[in-house]
């Protein structure tokens, strides 16, 4: 199973424009990335953050939804997270324009 | 006088309930009016008294404190980790890593989390979903009316007001302004005046992001176009400075007194150059000098603003033009109004003034010639702005109408080069677009109450920052219509410049045959007349020019009585008429003069 993991986060990174894959757990730790330590704590402090006030949002205004997913489309990338109980995985895509 | 009145009352009636009764009035005592006290006094006569017919009412007012804000950085130092782990440990962290992958909920997680994810991805790989359908569509030119509104007023913070005298724009961005401050008035500077000048961030008014401490307060302030950390400036004692941002408040080298200007250095430049540390700078003295701000102890150049390069004749100068595509060549306004094209590299002293353009009756206050057009260039002084051709040096090929107002300062849009911008005394911005209207400007602004000193417009064209006499510096966003270049508008204004340099021209040409024909008129009747009794002949010649016009005066009075054998009581007509005979008396008159 554990190499399922890598394969599939593996398969993430070789998609087209993907720069950067993170894993981050409920406390914002990161535990697995492909870019370097300060970039990825820096990522992973700040998305970590901003994904339980989304959260919390979605669920203030509607406590039986939940987030599903965050797309943060921004100048020069889109940071994309999906949300999960324990786990917070990050995908930095490279704009294909730009 | 003792009044006395007594009441008298029962000793048992005492703490009886009152009981009140109506009566007749009683009369106990009657001061007669003694006349003696009288002597005493003076009547007043008159009385006054000041009396409001209507309601009074007082001022009151309430002053707000101001909010000020500022921004101040955190420390952020990695936590969330386990106590037993140390994110320094780099074995720690890799073990706990290794322990959470192996969970059962991470592995369940991921594999649910990147199906997801990798829809996404492949979605934004499959379709631009932010696109941009009618980019390639030309939006419709809005013919909307130019405005302009104010984004920002920076304040002199300090007590004693001084002008804005120079601004300048960071190089990289329109995120801060220089601005320099001084108080132009001749000797009028108080000791207690502050010095300083400052940089402002655009977006904080609040409070100047750095402060810059000359020894002699700035004139002119210029960020380095290569290095934006770089500002130069002249001081008004004439000493050329430069700051480093980096290296705080003071100047990190000045040049020495007696090698500067001898005047306010009213202009510092920044040329062009690969090291980008070369300038120069003018000043009323008439001299303009080079310098090397690696080498700030002498001028590495040296020139007088003469055509003979003589000191003692120069002409001072309150501004400069230089255009990085002409190193070698620059231009200088006046204080006579003249504007000096000089070429710095010319073979002789005495080619290094190329041409003198004049046509301003005060100091030239700025020049630049046209972004897109270098051969035409913008002048502003006295009461009018000015557009010159090179190659016109009697006339400039356009101007704006006399102004009621003293002209400041002015510049072009650097991006449109129909547009420029003018300040004035009276507190106004005007922006002309020449190929909008030609007699008036297209918006006129007024930006404070009190006269503008200086303008600056941002690299972008959309932003302006003008500084006025009492300190504070306005910054103005431009309306879209004044920031983008409309399609064919570069053919036109080329057409423009053109029809009005051949217009002049002709002009010129025509002026000139007149000129040449009357210079040899005057060489023949001056041979004709040569020796012989001139001045006799004048005064004849006058007598009988006196009575002609006598005569006529006379006659015109005979033919209007007999035109009107009867008063008339129209008084317009009578008024009418003889204003006509007065017309025609001065006509004579000035026949007479002729």
């Amino acid at each position: 199973m554990a190499a399922e993991v890598e394969e599939t986060l593996k398969r993430i990174q070789s998609h087209r424009g993907v720069t950067g894959t993170i894993v981050v757990n409920s406390e914002g730790i990161p535990i697995k990335t492909t870019l370097d330590n300060s970039t990825t704590v820096q990522y992973a402090s700040l998305i970590h953050s901003l994904t339980a006030k989304a959260r919390s949002t979605v669920r203030d205004i509607d406590p039986s939804n939940d987030l599903k997913f965050l797309r943060i489309r921004s100048r020069k990338n889109e940071i994309m997270c999906a949300p999960d109980k324990e786990f917070l995985l990050i995908v930095i895509q490279q704009d294909e324009q730009s | 006088m003792e009044i006395v009145y007594v009441y008298t009352k029962k000793r048992s009636e005492f703490g009886r309930q009152c009981n009140f009764s109506d009566r007749a009035a009683e009369l106990h005592v009657d001061i007669p009016p003694d006349d003696n006290v009288l002597e005493d006094f003076i009547e007043r006569n008159p009385v006054d008294i000041g009396i409001q017919c209507v309601q009074e009412m007082s001022e009151h007012d309430a002053n707000t404190e101001r909010f000020e804000t500022n921004v101040r950085g955190i420390n952020h130092t990695e936590g969330g980790w386990p106590k037993d782990v140390n994110p320094n440990e780099l074995e720690q962290v890799t073990r706990y890593r290794k322990k959470v992958e192996k969970d059962e909920v991470y592995i369940s997680a991921v594999l649910q989390l990147g199906n997801s994810m990798e829809h996404c991805i492949k979605q934004n790989n499959a379709v631009d979903i932010y696109e941009e359908y009618f980019e390639n569509v030309d939006a419709e030119i809005i013919d909307e009316a130019a405005t302009a509104k104010t984004i920002n007023v920076f304040r002199d913070p300090n007590d004693i007001k001084r002008t804005a005298t120079h601004i300048s724009w960071y190089p990289d961005g329109p995120r801060k302004l220089a601005v320099a401050y001084c108080n132009l008035v001749f000797q009028s500077t108080s000791p207690e005046t502050s010095m300083e000048s400052y940089i402002w961030d655009v977006e904080n008014p609040n409070k100047p992001e750095m402060t810059i401490k000359p020894v002699s307060p700035l004139t002119c302030l210029e960020y380095n176009p290569k290095d934006a950390h770089i500002l130069l400036g002249g001081c008004y004692n004439g000493q050329i400075a430069y700051w480093d941002t980096r290296k705080g408040s003071q100047p990190v080298e000045l040049t020495p007194i007696e090698q500067s200007h001898r005047d306010p250095a009213y202009k510092t430049i920044w040329i062009q150059s690969k090291t980008g540390t070369e300038c120069f700078s003018t000043s009323t003295d008439g001299q303009v000098l080079w310098w090397d701000i690696r080498k700030m102890g002498e001028p590495t150049d040296k020139m007088y603003l003469d055509k003979k390069q003589e000191f003692h004749n120069a002409q001072g100068a309150y501004c400069l033009e230089y255009e990085p595509t002409m190193p070698t060549k620059f231009m200088a306004g006046t204080e006579q109004g003249n504007i000096i094209s000089c070429n710095r590299k010319a073979k002789t002293p005495l080619d290094k003034i190329a041409a003198v353009f004049t046509g301003h009756i005060g100091p030239v206050y700025a020049l630049q010639r046209n972004p897109q057009f270098t051969k035409n260039f913008l002048s502003v002084g006295d009461w009018c702005a000015r557009i010159w051709s090179e190659d016109i040096r009697e006339s400039s090929i356009m101007w704006t109408k006399q102004y009621s107002s003293y002209l400041t300062d002015g510049c072009w849009s650097p991006i449109r080069p129909a547009v420029f911008f003018i300040t004035k005394m009276d507190g106004t911005l005007d922006v002309w677009d020449i190929i909008f209207k030609q007699n008036n400007p297209t918006l006129t602004l007024q930006v404070c109450d009190c006269p503008l000193y200086s303008l600056r417009v941002q690299e972008s064209g959309k932003l302006i920052a003008t500084g006025s006499q009492d300190g504070t510096t306005t910054l103005l966003e431009l309306s879209e219509g004044l920031y983008t270049m409309g399609r064919n508008e570069k053919n036109l204004v080329t057409n423009m410049f053109e029809r009005e340099t051949r217009r002049e021209k002709i002009l010129d040409t025509r002026h000139k045959e007149i000129r040449l024909k009357e210079r040899t008129k005057e060489g023949k009747t001056e041979g004709e007349e040569g020796g012989e009794k001139p001045k006799e002949e004048v005064v004849e010649e006058e007598e009988n020019l006196y009575t002609k016009a006598e005569k006529e005066f006379f006659d015109i009075i005979s033919s209007e009585k007999k035109k009107q054998p009867t008063p008339n009581n129209d008084f317009s007509e009578v008024e009418k008429k003889e204003n006509d005979i007065n017309s025609s008396d001065a006509n004579d008159e000035s026949e007479k003069k002729d």
